[in-house]
């Protein structure tokens, strides 16, 4: 009766990761969301290093010496790409909920931490080289219009490689964590507040606590994590490397939580 | 009552429910399930709607977990199977597509996570008559379309066992006629096709023997005119010149009359006894109908026991 002959062996994880790198290529709001982050990344290094440069002569003293043309041509990889590629994230696992996919989904894989760990490795693999990219893209044409008598850096500058490096790695992070929390949320409206929250209002709120817990609080926070990688960390902040294995510990924890949801709950 | 064992084959495509039980906190959705779907026929899954059949399938296919039972297809837990989309095709939701994406890519996605060969993504597009457009995004396919869509998508991996939940619904009239044909090819082809419909005249057309449920009960599984056979609601209609001397000679044979619209409604004599009476009468008779019930009256008369049993168990 059958048309195709059956392989041996049984469904594996090379198998659905090719499943979910199409899936992930023949929708357009994904690649959109990658294109956008290359783009933010590049135009807000573009923006802010050349108003740097036209208003390098009327700048205060003060501001020239604390000027760091390393943070200066990365915010803007950074902020867009915490926004982007945590949506990104998001969309990869809350439209299949939202369209009802993920029943198609299942009933490939019913083994459902392989559908996850495939998803991991496709949004991982695609977020890491997408960051990277928009990180040294945005690094070097922002020294590049950061011409004399402005001060730039080059890669070999101290702590430039990290800065650029560490920060693609963390965009990646950031967006496998907004994966974890997509799965546990489910909804995209709902996975997006909760980590915008994560991001945004968190840091607002520990704002407002007395001075030394503060600085203890914010540090364990995404973004202060995410600024000490782009160069400009906070009092108390934890070393760039420290914190990026701290955000992997939170990625780990959000992924670990949502396969044993995604495993316990009717799809 | 939890009834017989069901009895189990083996080296066949088939589906079986065994105790089939899922509660959601304390509503009861399917409730001590057991049944046996067979190869080579249409099998019809019939309940009015919320009586559990859409809970049902998705158990089947391993989506929602029973908190009783279970349900094997080809003897195994759909957890347990190599190559899901190979052993059992599915259409559940028509509408469970990515809008975004297009025909083609969504068969892709699927037929890559089972190893099935690229070629045969383009056979099912041809097959369901969805070729020529295979590249457009589906969000923009019409109910029809995307049935069909859901359609290609399980028979993909050409399994042999193959479920659809409401396959009809929405459809125009050439959609119920293509969708009845397909099924009925499938299971002429050796395959089990259990199908399930609230639509009672199209599960008279399509399906060969039913599962019958009601509040997620086990009601029935009959041969589809065996069900109709068994109907209480059989009559016979007697039209005649002459009902008034016809009208009390039935009674004497222990059968039942009633006048309704100028007719003699009998019940408990067939046609011949009814044509024989009235020639020794003698009486002109002008029609002698036997009326089966419909499959529809057969049901109703099914679910209101289910209803009245589950009202009175309170």
């Amino acid at each position: 009766m059958s048309v195709t002959t059956i392989p041996a062996g049984h469904y594996g994880t090379a198998d659905l990761v090719r499943s979910e790198w199409t899936k992930l290529r023949t929708v357009r709001s994904t690649l959109w969301t990658l294109g956008m982050t290359v783009f933010v990344g590049l135009a807000a290094s573009g923006i802010a290093t050349g108003v740097t440069r036209a208003h390098w002569a009327t700048m205060p003293a003060g501001n020239r010496a604390a000027f760091d043309p390393i943070e200066v041509s990365l915010t803007g990889a950074y902020l867009g790409g915490t926004l982007l590629l945590g949506i990104l994230g998001i969309l990869v696992m809350s439209s299949e909920y939202a369209t009802g996919t993920i029943r198609a989904t299942l009933a490939t894989a019913p083994r459902r931490p392989m559908v996850l760990a495939a998803k991991v490795l496709v949004l991982g693999v695609a977020a890491l080289v997408v960051a990277e990219f928009t990180a040294f893209a945005s690094f070097l044409l922002g020294q590049e219009f950061l011409t004399s008598p402005a001060r730039s850096d080059t890669l070999s500058s101290p702590g430039a490689l990290r800065a650029v490096t560490g920060i693609g790695l963390y965009l990646c992070v950031v967006g496998l964590l907004a994966l974890g929390i997509a799965v546990l949320v489910r909804h995209t409206a709902g996975a997006i507040s909760v980590y915008v929250g994560l991001i945004l209002v968190l840091p607002i709120m520990a704002g407002a606590l007395p001075g030394s817990l503060q600085h203890q609080v914010l540090r364990l926070l995404p973004v202060e994590i995410g600024e000490t990688l782009i160069n400009n960390p906070g009092p108390g902040a934890f070393a760039p490397w420290t914190g990026l294995v701290i955000m992997c510990g939170y990625a780990v924890l959000a992924l670990a939580a949502g396969a044993v949801f995604l495993v316990r709950r009717d799809a | 009552m939890a009834g017989p064992p069901v009895p189990t084959l083996s080296a066949m495509t088939f589906i079986e429910a065994q105790h089939l039980t899922k509660r959601y906190g304390e509503k009861v959705a399917v409730d001590d399930l057991s049944f046996t779907v067979r190869p080579g026929i249409v099998t019809g899954f019939l309940g009015p709607n919320g009586s559990g059949k859409s809970t049902t399938m998705r158990m089947i296919m391993g989506l929602d977990y029973p908190t009783g039972g279970r349900v094997t297809v080809n003897g195994k837990q759909y957890h347990d199977l190599d190559w899901p989309l190979r052993e059992i095709g599915a259409l559940l939701e028509a509408k469970a597509i990515h809008p975004g994406r297009s025909a083609r890519a969504h068969l892709r996605m699927l037929a890559e996570a089972n190893r099935i060969p690229p070629r045969r993504v383009g056979e099912v597009l041809e097959l369901v008559g969805l070729a020529s457009v295979a590249g457009q995004r589906a969000g923009k396919f019409s109910l029809g379309m995307a049935q069909r869509l859901g359609m290609a998508a399980a028979l993909l991996g050409d399994p042999g066992v193959l479920i659809c939940d409401e396959p009809v619904n929405g459809l125009d009239p050439d959609g119920i006629r293509w969708v009845r044909n397909l099924l009925k090819g499938l299971a002429a082809e050796g395959r089990t096709v259990f199908v399930s419909s609230h639509l009672m005249s199209e599960m008279a057309l399509t399906a060969d023997e039913v599962v019958v449920i009601g509040r997620g009960r086990f009601l029935a599984q009959q041969p589809v005119a065996e069900l109709t056979a068994r109907s209480a609601a059989r009559f016979v209609r007697v039209r005649s010149p002459q009902l008034d001397r016809l009208r009390a000679a039935p009674d004497e044979h222990g059968a039942e009359t009633d006048l309704e619209d100028g007719a003699l409604t009998v019940r408990g004599m067939d046609r011949e006894a009814i044509g024989d009476l009235a020639a020794s009468l003698p009486v002109t008779l002008h029609e002698l109908a036997a009326e089966t019930a419909s499959l529809e009256e057969a049901f109703m008369e099914l679910t209101e026991q289910s209803i009245e049993y589950q009202g009175a168990d309170r």
